[in-house]
């Protein structure tokens, strides 16, 4: 099939201008991060920190300094509480599986929403298997979640409760420090972690302020290299590891520690917070003109997730009706616009988004999503672009269609 | 919920670009439909049959992902100028074959195909009320398979439904 790959890639030659809006699911990394990175694969902190050499104590103090600089950006108190893990999904896995198995004598009961993302779904699935209860808590139509249910679902069995501060798909900014308070109102003793990698560079996030325990960043998401992820614990809550190994400075996560993926990931945090501001006016600015352009130029389409700022700065999802959304991201990739679609068609069973169904959507109108992330890169000329396109592809899928709607 | 990766191949690449026997058959002599807009998966076809049996004409229209209207589009080519016992023979693998092979999770596109197809041409007996000897009352795999595609489809919408219903007390 590797011949079949070749061939796809090269049907996109001769496109006019490529716009990448899918940082949803990998990103490019800017040349200004990986600058950044190189010296410290080739010739800097390249020890183990662990040893006792002058490479290994650069290495140590870099990692010390990185974490100090990440536990200034999260509001974290001390370096102890910054933990590098090799991505979210590790965090995410480490927050739930290690906390309930280290707390696992206070209660088997775990409570999250119904629209986490995959690794906080599966991982509470495993735990299921083991003994743990699991209970998801349902969001309204703008992918809020239900404070009157969350407060009614946790008990004094409740060990940990996970609700992602900006959800992933519809951008959906929780009301994390409300839920926080309602839960340690009702049983102090229960542990609280939010999914922050949507969040984090997007809106402030602050782990003192929000009152959790436990949060996840991801690199990848605010532009920096793949294969990094923090998993902040504050101090004094117990967390088992999930592998074991050789520890070094990550006390949660054995291995030799990759000192330029960190800095690359210090390198993006850098660049997202510096001009915070200016950064995210840029983005709204972006999602706005895509979030009334398009309908502006497509009929029947529909918002998935709230408006305003109760909604991340760079989430754009639409639903296309009667347009399926697998065949509309590959003939979006073909005038060189990529995207990605909660579609049942680009996954594994015939099932599409479970953060559409969550907010109401029907099997359709989640066939037929598209999600764009718009970034600090892109510029007027790409989102013009974006709109340019756009109608066509719809259009033209849309005609092939044996149900037309009301379409022209 | 997990993604598979799809390299497809040129041909269906080709065919989801230009595909050949788009749009509806004013003039059809039978029409049938397989899928579901819930499975996200739907596939008409219109075939125009001549009074010895052959198909002279035959398009399709998809709402679908690239695999369906690749899978679609090649079937209108392959059942063309066949007599009616011969288009019924083709099966799901040589449709796939034809489109120079389908990632494994797109299979059902290639059933659904042959499914919506074999039911056109029963549908043509059945309104000629004759019944070729070829022609058995037990449906054929990629029959089966687009019924319970539409089965699944329908009971996956009703349980959301409900869900729904329950969460908001309407709808």
């Amino acid at each position: 099939m590797f011949e079949s790959v070749e061939e796809l890639i090269k049907a996109h030659r001769g496109i006019e201008r490529e716009v990448y809006l899918d940082v949803e699911n990998s990103s490019a990394t800017p040349a200004e991060i990986v600058d950044e990175m190189i010296p410290y694969f080739t010739e800097k902190a390249y020890g183990n920190p662990t040893m006792t050499h002058k490479p290994g104590w650069m290495a140590y103090e870099t990692i010390q300094k990185a974490s100090e600089q990440v536990a200034g950006y999260v509001g974290a108190t001390s370096v102890e509480e910054i933990n590098f893990t090799p991505s979210e999904t590790e965090a995410n896995n480490l927050a739930l599986i290690g906390t309930a198995l280290a707390n696992k004598k206070k209660g088997n009961r775990i409570v999250i929403s119904e629209i986490e993302p995959l690794s906080i779904m599966f991982s509470s699935k495993m735990l299921e298997k083991y003994g743990f209860e699991v209970e998801k808590i349902p969001v309204d139509r703008e992918g809020f979640v239900s404070l009157e249910r969350l407060l009614s679902a946790v008990d004094k069995e409740t060990v940990l409760v996970s609700i992602m501060l900006v959800n992933h798909e519809i951008g959906t900014v929780e009301p994390i420090r409300e839920a926080v308070e309602i839960v340690k109102e009702k049983n102090p003793e229960i542990l609280f972690h939010t999914d922050a990698s949507d969040a984090y560079g997007r809106i402030p996030v602050n782990a003192r302020e929000l009152g959790v325990d436990l949060m996840t960043l991801s690199s990848y998401k605010i532009l920096g290299p793949r294969g990094v992820g923090v998993l902040y614990v504050r101090e004094g809550v117990n967390v088992e590891r999930l592998l074991e190994g050789q520890i070094g400075t990550q006390k949660l996560w054995p291995g030799v520690e990759n000192v330029p993926l960190i800095i690359g990931f210090l390198k993006a945090s850098e660049l997202a917070f510096r001009n915070f501001d200016e950064n995210i006016s840029q983005m709204k600015k972006l999602r706005a003109r895509l979030m009334s352009g398009i309908p502006e130029r497509i009929s029947e389409t529909v918002l998935n997730g709230p408006r305003g700022d109760e909604r991340a700065p760079d989430n754009v999802n639409i639903s296309f009706l009667h347009c399926e959304g697998e065949a509309l991201t590959i003939e979006l990739s073909l005038k060189g616009v990529y995207v990605s679609s909660g579609s049942a068609c680009t996954r594994l069973i015939l099932q599409p988004s479970q953060v559409l169904t969550a907010i109401g959507r029907k099997f359709e109108e989640a066939h037929g999503s598209i999600l764009m992330k718009v970034t600090r890169y892109h510029t007027d000329d790409d989102i013009e672009y974006v709109l340019k396109v756009f109608p066509e592809a719809v259009k033209r899928l849309r005609a092939m269609s044996p149900i037309k709607g009301s379409v022209e | 919920m997990s993604r598979a990766p799809l390299p497809y191949s040129s041909k269906i690449l080709e065919l989801f670009r230009n595909p050949k026997n788009l749009g509806k058959m004013e003039d059809a002599t039978v029409s049938a439909v397989a899928g579901s807009p819930a499975c996200g998966d739907l596939i008409a076809f219109y075939l125009k049959i001549s009074e010895d049996e052959v198909i002279e004409k035959a398009s399709f229209e998809s709402y679908g992902c690239a695999a369906n209207i690749a899978t679609a589009s090649i079937t209108t080519e392959m059942v063309k100028d066949k007599k009616l016992e011969e288009a019924w023979k083709i099966s799901w693998k040589r449709v796939a074959d034809e489109v120079g092979g389908l990632p494994t999770v797109k299979f059902h596109c290639g059933i659904l195909s042959v499914g919506a197809i074999r039911r056109a041409i029963r549908e043509f007996y059945k309104k000629k009320s004759k019944k070729p000897s070829w022609l058995h009352d037990e449906l054929t795999f990629e029959e089966k398979h687009a019924l319970e595609e539409e089965e699944l489809a329908r009971v996956l919408s009703k349980k959301l439904a409900t869900v729904l219903s329950k969460k908001t007390g309407k709808e």
